[in-house]
């Protein structure tokens, strides 16, 4: 199955919903001019990322009008969204939507809200439950948001899951200057990526935001690692960018077939040795 | 040193977006900066000459008369390099004025008056030319308290004040800033033959490499000592960090109500941009 998919490193603005809308609404235009079929913006993008108390202010609900407009487009791209969902209970989360001929086929909470050094996220947000796969038109995929990805817990369940395409979205803060011509926080998420890619033969689909929030700059880079661990398109540092490619789950095949590491995994013995730990750890 | 060392393309990249993405989100297309001829305010005219384009950046050189004059001859040449606009404004009136009361006013008194002079100025040029204050503090002298609260360290937006001095001195010289000003020893000139390395008592470059382990990457005291520093180094510098950690504050404030500001009503300062 190839697909069209497109990646849009954006900057949005801070706490204003209709702005952030329209400006993702555009892109998506020309995503469809473009005949993309799954077009990806990052974490939080019709929010910004320093939220704090802004937060009940700009959260959605699954009936909302912000998310009617998305659904709408969604019949003509499919489209992957970072937004604050808030659900009946008053809860707010940090999450993923996957849109697709017009319904959420996926809902992701993030599950690892980082709270410490420049994150707060515990602090205003409810962390999510559920790691879960789902099928879409392209294959099936699943999405993670930021911190999620920096515990290869949540990879290897989607992973087990049988995805071929994993998501992932991001607000990551550029940070720890030293003399190499990257900043410290690229080089561990750009080692991630293509680290995930190769062990579980999976393409990575990295959306990551860019702009700056009270003097905090959001490093872009976004980037697609194919399932042999090659970079296959990569976009801006610093700067918005919008990067498109063709994919379709042939490589995977390949990958599979030279590299059965998906096939030999023993999952069973996973569960039965990880129940045994979690036994002895927390039930004596 | 080559704990400190960086990239400076890099850094270079990020300060200038840093500075052209948030005057502009604000509503603004200028800045305004006080240029003393030192190191600091030559890098971040330099940089801001680079974001905004230099027709929107105002420097202005506030010499009192006990200012060295090389420092306004050094001023000038940044200008010249940048071809930014300038305006010089002696605040030796003002000063001495408020100072005939206080005759016997210590040096302190009249450094920190003086900074506080140049600061009400640059305000004053914030509103006439519709222009931020661009702050000039750099980490070194922002830890360890080396400023003057509500003075030097008053600014809208400050492109470098998480690069220690030893870094400053790395990005002057990418970014062009003429020589004698990168040579020169750093000093407040608050007066004659002052410099920061016989105030402080120590070097930036031990400084930096001292607060770099502190600091960034959290050493204890006793794996600052294990890692060859004096004890009785670490001890000032440690002392100087806190006692001076109020200056790197907005006042306290009483609680009294349920939502009180920076406490519980929380906001970015960008927020709604």
């Amino acid at each position: 199955m190839k697909f069209s998919v497109a990646l849009a490193q954006i900057s949005p603005y801070l706490g204003n919903l209709e702005k952030n809308l329209e400006k993702c609404e555009r892109i998506i235009e020309q995503a469809i001019r473009d005949r993309i079929d799954l077009l990806i913006f990052p974490e939080l993008a019709l929010t910004g990322y320093f939220i704090k108390d802004i937060v009940a202010s700009v959260a959605i609900t699954r009936q909302s009008l912000v998310l009617e407009r998305l659904l709408k487009y969604s019949k003509r791209v499919s489209i992957v969204i970072g937004a604050v969902e808030e659900t009946r209970d008053f809860k707010f989360h940090n999450a993923a939507f996957y849109l697709e001929d017009g319904k959420i086929v996926h809902v992701h909470r993030k599950v690892y809200l980082p709270t410490y050094g420049l994150f707060d996220e515990h602090r205003y947000l409810a962390p999510g439950n559920r790691i879960r796969a789902f099928d879409t038109k392209f294959g099936r995929m699943a999405m993670l948001i930021c911190e999620d990805l920096w515990h290869p817990t949540a990879v290897a369940i989607t992973a087990m899951d049988g995805i071929h395409y994993l998501i992932g979205i991001s607000c990551s803060p550029g940070r720890g200057i030293d003399a190499s011509d990257r900043l410290g926080s690229s080089i561990t998420w750009e080692r991630l990526n293509r680290t995930y890619a190769q062990i579980y033969s999976i393409y990575v689909l990295y959306c990551n935001r860019t702009g700056f929030e009270d003097g905090v700059n959001f490093w872009g880079g976004s980037e697609i690692i194919s399932p042999s661990g090659e970079q296959v398109i990569k976009a801006l540092y610093i700067q918005e960018d919008l990067i498109h490619t063709i994919l379709s789950d042939r490589a995977i095949r390949r990958e599979r077939l030279s590299t059965p590491l998906i096939r030999d995994e023993q999952l069973h013995l996973t569960i039965q040795e990880l129940e045994r730990i979690y036994r002895e750890r927390f039930e004596d | 040193m080559s704990v400190l060392k960086i990239n400076t393309n890099l850094t270079r990249r990020i300060l200038v977006e840093f500075i052209r993405n948030e005057v502009e989100r604000v509503g603004f297309s200028r800045v305004v900066l006080g240029l003393s001829g030192g190191i600091d305010s030559a890098v971040s005219a330099f940089l801001a000459a680079e974001a905004l384009s230099p027709d929107n950046v105002w420097a202005i050189l506030m010499p009192y008369k006990t200012s060295s004059p090389q420092s306004v001859a050094d001023a000038k040449e940044v200008v010249k390099a940048t071809g930014i606009h300038s305006t010089v404004i002696e605040i030796t009136p003002m000063i001495d004025a408020y100072f005939e009361r206080y005759p016997d006013a210590s040096r302190l008194r009249r450094g920190n008056k003086m900074a506080r002079e140049r600061m009400t100025i640059l305000y004053d040029h914030s509103s006439l030319y519709r222009a931020l204050v661009l702050g000039t503090s750099n980490k070194t002298e922002l830890l360890l308290g080396y400023g003057t609260i509500f003075g030097d360290m008053a600014s809208s937006i400050n492109p470098i004040g998480d690069l220690y001095k030893t870094q400053i001195w790395q990005l002057s010289e990418t970014l062009g800033v003429p020589k004698q000003i990168i040579l020169k020893k750093p000093s407040a000139d608050l007066w004659t033959g002052q410099t920061d390395e016989d105030e402080l008592g120590f070097t930036y470059e031990d400084v930096d490499t001292l607060l770099y382990y502190m600091v960034d990457r959290r050493y204890s005291r006793q794996e600052l000592i294990e890692l060859g520093f004096k004890d009785t180094f670490v001890d000032k510098v440690h002392g100087m960090v806190v006692s001076s950690q109020y200056k790197r504050r907005l006042p306290v404030i009483a609680k009294v109500s349920y939502r009180t500001i920076d406490r519980d009503f929380r906001y970015a300062r960008d927020w709604e941009t």
